[in-house]
């Protein structure tokens, strides 16, 4: 892919005539120069069906959000997620010469390596909410320092990425403070769905073997718990939410094994797809 | 263009200074701006006028949000959400415009969830299959486009200004819907079925969207003279289909109309027969998907309210801490 | 006289949003939204109006906040300028042909 291509844009002046001219658009995929290794390739899977599976989930909140400024926002949060899981799809498959529609849409769900606490379902706005403020404030911590990977091309789709997850973790903080401290009613939405989420936060922080082989290319998921930890602390202590205590749900998303719900969820991404292999769209 | 209508003939002979002023600035093709003075008619027609568009924008995201999730490649899903999502942002320049002319938003979406307001009926059609995401952005956008092109003129300041920023956004929707037709074209048999099935499905309630036959639209005169509209109905939509000929072309779907045909002497593409019975019967309600939208808008709202007094008291709560704070 | 379009009726209020497009540019008004406080409001600016890279900076302002002249008044308001042409350049034609002037 070219570094930027011309694409037509429509100017109308004050009047409404329309006229058209040429901008100049960004690189959709960040791309490196490298193929992945295997190794690699699994660690940008990881990443990417994170991003992916969040996203998709994110999409199914257009046209329904508590009011049109949210739809809005929630938009921009999946878009920017898309083009993260695009972005490290697209790596992860220069390894077995995939392209990132081939991993999204044909996999099954034992091959794909998403962590639980994305595939859980939307809820109400608060579990919603809930879920971003924990996987934004993570991904914040991850991409800050994948930025320093070994591996250009991680570190490039990190640099970018951190900017953008920046934003989406301020956009779940200030909802989470609203929530949290509204209504009676939705402060109680809020601490359900907080206690709801938090079982899956452990497995976010699970070292795999794979890390041990990506010295200095992976981010050492433990290794960011702190900075976790110490980032939504005062986010909870102002809105007067507790850390919830219970259970500590089993995990294993890297390893291929989910909750009850991605299966539901990639059936319905992936069902057009799939009834006509070999189509382009 | 220019048209020349007599402007409201019931008018009183003598007419008030802010009215010569309003006439005066309509006349020079100037605009109207929301503390103006204005005929209480023509307050009303742009409320109505502008809120409709506004219903149309938000409810028209339904038909293309249900296959956001199943959208067939990553980069087509990106596409559609974004193209959604600028729906939203249209409905909400639109309740703004709106609004500088007394409506509340809270007022309108009452209305509309009420089923007291209309909307374009173009989206109680089904998107059953992938192929209507290429056919609305085609035909539907398309023919959005046509209309709002000359209301970016509209002498109302704050709908022109709305206008021109959707128009800009607008730009994608056609050519992306197009696009998606096109790959269909070109691929399998099954693909190319989807898009002439789809592309007949659509083709008809596109060219109603320009409303009914100019002989028939009673408030067309009216707005026109009050420079709201530029073009009639028929106007824009015959100029709509010339457009759409050679396009179709290109696609190499075939438009379901057996009676197009091109008229050497007007230099135009001749359409057959519209069947209004149909637009009249959606219009009034009885679409395949009028209740079915109207419902979802209604969740929407209703689920929502929770979110939104929390934040309203929790700003409330945020401001009396601030006097507070500043008291002491 | 504020400007119009807020309602007490309503459960968030209006804000006018300005956008300054480009640095040495100033904040343009582009339009309005919706937002239960400022912190939401200008984040809700930014994503609404800012989606293309419209912008490098971001205003919003309670829509109730915003004083504008009286219209009916307008004649009144507006008239002083006229007239008054020595305010502007053109009007001094003896210093045509001197150059840097
Ligand atoms: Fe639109
Ligand atoms: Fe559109």
């Amino acid at each position: 892919m070219t570094d930027a291509v011309n694409k037509d844009s429509i100017e109308v002046d004050a009047h409404g005539h329309v006229a058209v001219d040429v901008t100049t658009l960004d690189a959709e995929l960040i791309e490196g120069p490298s193929v992945a290794t295997p190794d690699v390739a699994e660690y940008a899977l990881w990443l990417g069906d994170d991003s992916l599976v969040l996203a998709q989930q994110l999409g199914a909140w257009i046209s329904r959000a508590p009011e049109l400024e949210e739809d809005v926002a929630l938009g921009n949060v999946g878009l920017d997620l898309i083009g993260h899981a695009r972005s490290l799809l697209h790596y992860a498959g220069t390894a077995t010469d995939r392209t990132e529609d081939d991993l999204a849409y044909w996999r099954t769900e034992p091959d794909f390596r998403s962590l639980h606490i994305v595939e859980q379902p939307n809820g109400d706005f608060a579990h919603t909410i809930a879920r971003q403020f924990i996987v934004s404030h993570y991904l914040f911590e991850l991409h800050s320092r994948l930025r320093a990977s070994a591996d250009a091309t991680l570190a490039a789709i990190a640099a970018k990425a951190v900017k953008e997850v920046d934003y989406h973790r301020d956009h779940s903080t200030q909802w989470v403070l609203r929530l949290a401290q509204g209504t009676d009613e939705s402060r109680r939405r809020m601490i359900t769905a907080l206690s709801d989420l938090w079982p899956y936060v452990e497995e976010i922080f699970r070292d795999d073997p794979l890390i041990d082989r990506l010295e200095g290319i992976a981010v050492r998921p433990s290794s960011l718990r702190p900075a976790f930890d110490a980032a939504i602390a005062p986010v909870l202590a102002e809105a007067e939410l507790e850390i919830p205590r219970g259970f500590v749900a089993s995990g294993g998303g890297r390893t291929g094994k989910h909750s009850e719900h991605l299966a539901f969820l990639l059936a319905e991404m992936q069902v057009l797809t799939r009834a006509h292999p070999g189509a382009s769209w | 263009m220019t048209s020349t209508i007599t402007p409201d003939t019931s008018a009183p002979v003598a007419i008030s200074v802010e009215e010569q002023q309003f006439n005066d600035l309509i006349e020079a093709d100037s605009r109207i701006e929301p503390r103006d003075w204005m005929p209480e008619g023509y307050r009303k027609s742009l409320v109505r006028q502008i809120s409709q568009h506004a219903h149309s924008e938000i409810i028209g995201m339904q038909p293309e949000s249900n296959w956001i999730t199943r959208a067939p490649s990553l980069k087509r899903k990106a596409i559609l959400m974004a193209k959604v999502q600028d729906e939203a942002g249209h409905g909400l320049y639109l309740y703004s415009a709106a609004q500088t002319l007394g409506a509340t938003r809270d007022d309108m979406t009452d209305a509309l969830i009420a089923g007291k307001a209309r909307y374009s009926s173009i989206f109680n059609y089904p998107t059953p299959s992938w192929a209507d995401m290429g056919s609305i952005g085609w035909l539907v956008d398309g023919a959005a486009i046509c209309n709002q092109v000359p209301l970016c003129r509209a002498s109302y300041g704050p709908y022109g200004r709305a206008m021109v920023r959707i128009c800009k956004e607008e730009s994608f929707h056609q050519r992306q819907g197009f696009e998606i037709l096109l790959e269909l074209m070109q691929g399998t048999e099954e693909q190319r079925q989807m898009a002439q099935d789809s592309v007949n499905r659509w083709y008809w309630p596109a060219l109603m969207m320009f409303g009914p036959p100019d002989d028939d639209s009673p408030n067309s005169a009216q707005s026109m003279a009050w420079k709201i509209k530029r073009h009639s109905n028929d106007e824009l939509r015959q100029r709509f289909v010339n457009m759409l000929v050679p396009q179709a072309a290109v696609l190499g779907v075939t438009l379901p109309d057996p009676d197009l045909h091109f008229n050497e002497e007007t230099q135009q593409w001749d359409l057959g027969e519209i069947d209004w019975t149909e637009f009249h019967e959606v219009l009034a309600g009885r679409g395949p998907n009028n209740a079915q939208r109207l419902q979802r808008r209604r969740d929407a709202h209703d689920e929502g309210a929770w979110v939104r007094e929390a934040a309203a008291a929790y700003a409330h709560k945020q401001s009396a801490r601030t006097e507070e704070m500043a008291a002491k | 006289m504020t400007t119009p379009g807020d309602s007490a009726a309503e459960i968030w209020p209006l804000w006018e949003v300005f956008v300054r497009s480009n640095r040495g540019l100033s904040h343009v008004h582009v339009g309005s939204l919706h937002a239960p406080d400022e912190t939401l409001a200008v984040r809700n600016a930014r994503d609404l109006y800012t989606r293309r890279s419209e912008g490098v900076s971001v205003w919003v302002v309670p829509a109730a906040a915003i004083t504008t002249s009286d219209p009916d008044a307008k004649g009144a308001f507006f008239e002083s300028p006229a007239g008054k042409n020595y305010r502007h350049a053109s009007y001094y034609s003896k210093s045509e042909g001197v150059k840097h002037l």
